[in-house]
């Protein structure tokens, strides 16, 4: 499978010279992404958009890099497991944090052997993003 | 709508929202949608809460459509789509909406048409009277917003 790709703790803003963390949010949703997008861009991080996991997979593919991606579950096309699945295998090793308003334990364990980094609930909150945040820039 | 009083609206506005919350009809998350809400995105919040009655508006639609028939009533599809009414209602704070909507979970987990038909008369119900009273809390900002003198300025494409 070779070494995969280098793992990024931030991309340098070519304005600023300052490190920023660049997130990915996959929602079929246009809701859950306008909201999810606002809610990571008060906290300054620069945030991009899919659609779908197929999507996701194909900006990662074309050369786009992200230190997070906010993965929604249920989507057409591609849902939320397999484009886990597919990034991991890839060698994308950027955090992936489940998202869902499904709480049942399956459908947790299902997300989690998928290969993703932390799982949350729907509503997120300005307090679960920061704390994303915060263990991602203790890690 | 020139001359109204400002403080009288917001009042009017305030008197509403205090409303909404003690019925339990919106939660503190409604609050949360306001926080993001700058001079960045001074539309923040009504643009959220109209993508939010486009896609409820679908998914009710959706459940009325999959319990239409009894005999071929697809349960997996209801939570499928319960899944997203749930995210999205939690997420602007639509507490009753929400608890509806587990409540229809519940009776789609146990294949009960009957139950499931009685929730989603519910969940249209409450749906309804969030829209419209969000939809007067609107429009007593847009009033109050032109009374107080505040420049309004749409965003250009």
């Amino acid at each position: 499978m070779g070494s995969g790709p280098e793992k990024i703790k931030g991309s340098t803003s070519a304005s600023s010279g300052k490190n920023v963390l660049r997130a990915l949010v996959v929602d079929d949703s246009k809701f859950h992404r306008v909201l999810q997008t606002a809610l990571l861009r008060f906290f300054k991080v620069e945030t991009t958009a899919a659609e779908n996991g197929k999507e996701a997979v194909d900006l990662f593919r074309s050369g786009s890099n992200f230190d997070i991606v906010l993965m929604d579950k249920e989507m057409p096309v591609m849902d939320g497991p397999e484009a886990t699945r597919t990034l991991r295998s890839m060698g994308v090793d950027a955090k992936i944090v489940g998202i869902t308003a499904n709480a049942s334990s399956e459908s947790k364990a299902e997300f989690m052997e998928a290969g993703i980094d932390d799982f949350l609930l729907k509503p997120l909150t300005a307090d679960n993003v920061a704390s994303l945040l915060e263990n991602m820039g203790k890690n | 709508m020139l001359g109204l009083d400002a403080a009288r609206l917001e009042a009017d506005m305030n008197r509403l929202m205090a409303q909404l919350f003690h019925q339990g009809v919106l939660d503190e998350q409604f609050m949360q949608l306001q926080q993001l809400q700058d001079d960045s995105s001074p539309n923040f919040v009504l643009e959220v809460i109209s993508i939010y009655f486009r896609e409820s508006e679908k998914m009710l639609t959706n459940l009325r459509h999959q319990l239409a028939d009894k005999e071929v009533t697809d349960y997996t599809k209801i939570g499928v789509h319960l899944n997203h009414l749930m995210g999205s209602s939690s997420s602007i704070g639509a507490n009753r909406i929400t608890t509806v909507c587990i409540a229809l979970r519940a009776a789609s987990e146990q294949c009960s048409w009957a139950r499931c038909l009685r929730c989603l008369e519910v969940l249209e119900h409450e749906y309804c009277y969030l829209k419209a009273r969000l939809h007067e809390l609107f429009q007593m900002e847009q009033q109050r917003v032109i009374a107080a003198g505040v420049r309004y300025r749409p965003q250009l494409a």
